[in-house]
């Protein structure tokens, strides 16, 4: 009898679910975990202050999202795709290969990438060209060709620096931090050596091969997806630097500090107006053909976009979030409102 | 006398043991110490474990309160005066919440301080009262005395996780804002209080607001998709291969495959169910039904193993018996076997609901790691389970999502117990010896 009616249950609510995919009355949204905080800070508002029910936000990682986000026109698919990078002409080609022919592209603001340590230690002053010698796997000898990377103290790479051991806490390969870490510090310090930038018109794999190759004799230590272990780690041990996003470092300023890139330091002012070498743009994309389809994707757009939520003392602030100048936002608001779909 | 051979005397047999007995005792000791050695690291590990969750997580269920008096002004939320539900819920609650504070510090006029100033409440103080006022209109134009939630630095700083010590410009709370909350605290603004909305909201972006409701929800929605699903399919199985499968090359097959199935990692089921579930079936994204569908499935061959095993512990005698008085084979499995060998089996399905309880893996793929703040009415509505609320938590930056990530730690660990406390009492109470 009991089981009867429990295999009845289960059958009809596997109908009802069949059933439920028809029709969506929720945004969805997925995409880079870097943008989620943010993502999700404008969903709540969103869902508090209207009557549409509140997003739904997935961190799937900004190339899963466009995954996600491409697969499809329907409401079994996504209805917006966070990025922490720009979408490629892959993604935007097999997005219109599935028939997501129109998309709209909102750039959001920008996000630092920050090389800290403990407070207990003295502040580090490092340039990109530090960085790559100390992390890459390989660097030049002087003599235009390549060596397993030799330094074991920061002193080796410049003797200014102190002869502490070179230990690098950061994000493991699958994180966009990771990704731009890599783009933005490592290359930015590669590119220095002219032969190795004459390399990009000439043999770009070799490269890539060189510029974007981490040590991984111990020197560089993968802690992970989760930033606020690693200022924990970092805490505990004061001869270690860090690599996270600026948020965390605006959270823990009593627990950590910015090391200066290149002379300048990792302030939320410095990072906005572009001084500040290791931070990127970040993105989100809508699609076009569910606008109307699925309520309130309009009116997410239009919160996300107000100068209460992006703006120089919006929430999004609070949350670490590092806004575009005026200018720029005005930019992209219009864009948002009139939906003009990306052409690359 | 003859010569018989000189046998190893007795007392050299004696003498043997003697002399290796000390050897032999300090042996069994070291072999004991070794044991209790073993479960000492074992018991300490466990100590660590809870010590630092409870350590960090008991003062996430005490919260900061504000009391403040807002005055309901008529003339900003509900200019016509009809009381309409839609123009109210439309009013500028935030501005009045502001007036309230300033209100209280009359002496803030730079931009800046009035921001810091705003800042010493949650941002859901607005909408709390918004709920009020909506709940009961006659409040419009009346002052409302309201306690509502410090914000999460203020509240971290209360609780001594942000120290005054540090120089200014590196803590998240100011001096002029560590001024005001004393004199706050002076006029008896000032509480702390048992934490409710830690049990009663939804997630949320902002630390004082967040809570584990969802969560905790769409684990119940979840656990009741897996019950459904794995405990009678579990049981027929068992029962099927234990009492009426013929012994043969088929069900061998079938029964490896059963065993290597409970191995399975749990990712495994997790693309599964992206595959069959959401792909083929297009259920949706999110939804505790394909949660609960993947982690029925994963549960449900320790529910068979288990069963098959509680079977097999009820003696032939009774069958015989049964079959002998003239019971059918099916009389005889309702009737007598199965009643003896339920508390096994409820075991093994708690068991393996437990191990589902504590899973994420699975529910990565199907999109069950995912903010969410409404509440799930249903099992079609897009949740997210307990130990995923754990780790969106940990993850967080604001500083007082740490202690929050241990105390739904807490509740999880609870859960667990309780859930295994209730196995080991069906156990003793209907386990039967023959």
């Amino acid at each position: 009898m009991m089981l009867t009616r429990m295999f009845a249950v289960a059958g009809l609510a596997l109908v009802i679910g069949a059933g439920a995919a028809e029709a969506r009355d929720q945004i969805r949204i997925v995409g880079s975990s870097t943008v989620f905080p943010f993502s999700t800070a404008v969903a709540e508002r969103f869902g508090k202050t209207t009557d549409f029910k509140t997003p739904v936000v997935e961190a799937t990682g900004s190339g899963g999202g466009l995954k996600l986000f491409c697969a499809g026109v329907g409401v079994g698919h996504p209805d917006i795709t966070n990025s922490s990078r720009r979408i490629k002409a892959s993604e935007v080609k097999m997005c219109a290969d599935n028939g997501v022919a129109e998309v709209v592209e909102v750039k959001i603001g920008y996000d630092g990438i920050v090389v800290a340590n403990s407070k207990k230690a003295a502040q580090y002053a490092l340039t990109l060209k530090d960085l790559f010698l100390a992390l890459a796997k390989d660097v030049p000898d002087g003599a235009g060709k390549l060596t397993p990377n030799p330094y074991k103290t920061w002193k080796d790479v410049n003797p200014d620096l102190p002869a502490t051991k070179i230990e690098v806490l950061g994000p493991p390969p699958t994180s966009g931090t990771r990704d731009a870490f890599v783009e933005l510090a490592l290359e930015g310090g590669c590119k220095s050596f002219d032969w190795i930038e004459a390399l990009k018109k000439s043999d770009k794999n070799r490269y890539k091969a060189i510029c974007h190759t981490i040590r991984e004799d111990g020197a560089y230590v993968e802690a992970g997806e989760n930033d606020n272990l690693i200022v924990q780690k970092l805490e505990a041990n004061p001869d270690a630097l860090g690599v996270f996003g600026f948020s965390f470092l605006d959270q823990n300023s009593d627990k950590v500090q910015g090391s200066k890139i290149d002379g300048v330091e990792p302030e939320f002012e410095l990072i906005a107006e572009g001084e500040y070498p290791i931070s990127r743009p970040l993105f989100f994309y809508v699609k076009k053909a569910h606008v109307g389809v699925v309520p309130g994707i309009a009116e997410f757009l239009a919160e996300f976009t107000s100068d209460k939520a992006w703006g120089e003392e919006g929430y999004l602030g609070d949350k670490g979030l590092i806004p575009m100048l005026e200018d720029e936002r005005a930019e992209w608001t219009e864009k948002a409102a009139g939906l003009v779909p990306l052409s690359m | 006398m003859t010569d018989t051979p000189v046998s190893p005397s007795r007392s050299d047999t004696a003498q043997a043991v003697k002399a290796g007995l000390r050897r032999r005792y300090a042996a069994e000791r070291r072999f004991k110490a070794y044991g209790i050695a073993a479960i000492g690291v074992a018991l300490l590990m466990l100590g660590i474990l809870f010590g630092t969750i409870i350590a960090n997580g008991w003062s996430a269920f005490r919260q900061t309160y504000v009391q403040i008096d807002v005055l309901v002004d008529a003339a900003e939320i509900d200019p016509d005066g009809n009381r309409d539900p839609k123009i109210l819920s439309r009013g500028d609650y935030e501005k009045l919440i502001k007036l309230s504070l300033r209100e209280i510090f009359p002496d803030v006029k730079k931009r800046k301080e009035k921001r810091e100033l705003y800042d010493l409440v949650s941002s859901g103080a607005a909408f709390d009262l918004r709920d009020d006022v909506m709940a009961d209109p006659s409040l419009v134009g009346q002052t409302v005395s309201l306690w509502v939630p410090a914000s999460d630095d203020i509240d971290m700083f209360m609780k001594g996780y942000i120290s005054a010590e540090v120089a200014e410009d590196e803590r998240r709370v100011s001096d002029k804002q560590i001024a005001r909350i004393e004199s706050l605290r002076e006029q008896g603004r000032i509480s702390t209080g048992f934490n409710l909305r830690f049990f009663t909201g939804g997630d949320s972006r902002e630390p004082e607001l967040a809570g584990i409701a969802g969560a905790a929800l769409g684990t119940l929605w979840t656990m009741l998709v897996v019950l459904a699903l794995a405990f009678p399919l579990g049981v027929m199985s068992a029962v099927y291969l234990e009492e009426f499968a013929p012994k043969n090359r088929w069900t061998d097959i079938i029964e490896v495959n059963i065993n290597n199935l409970a191995a399975v990692p749990s990712i495994v089921f997790g693309l599964l169910g992206l595959a069959v579930f959401l792909n083929f079936f297009g259920m949706p994204r999110s939804a505790p039904l394909v949660g609960g569908l993947v982690l029925a499935l994963m549960t449900l061959p320790t529910i068979i193993i288990a069963g098959r095993a509680a079977l097999k512990a009820v003696p032939p005698s009774i069958r015989e018996g049964a079959l002998g008085l003239g019971a059918s084979r099916m009389q005889m499995v309702v009737g007598n076997v199965l009643p003896l060998a339920m508390p096994g089996m409820l075991t093994g399905a708690i068991i393996g609901m437990a191990r589902a309880l504590g899973e994420t893996a699975p529910l990565l793929m199907i999109g069950m790691v995912a903010f969410i703040v409404d509440l799930p009415k249903n099992p079609l509505d897009a949740a997210t389970v307990l130990p995923v609320q754990i780790f969106l938590w940990a993850d967080s930056p604001e500083r007082a999502f740490v202690e929050r990530t241990s105390a739904a730690t807490i509740v999880l660990l609870v859960f667990l117990i309780l859930m295994n406390l209730g196995a080991v009492l069906l156990r003793k109470k209907f386990e039967r010896r023959w």
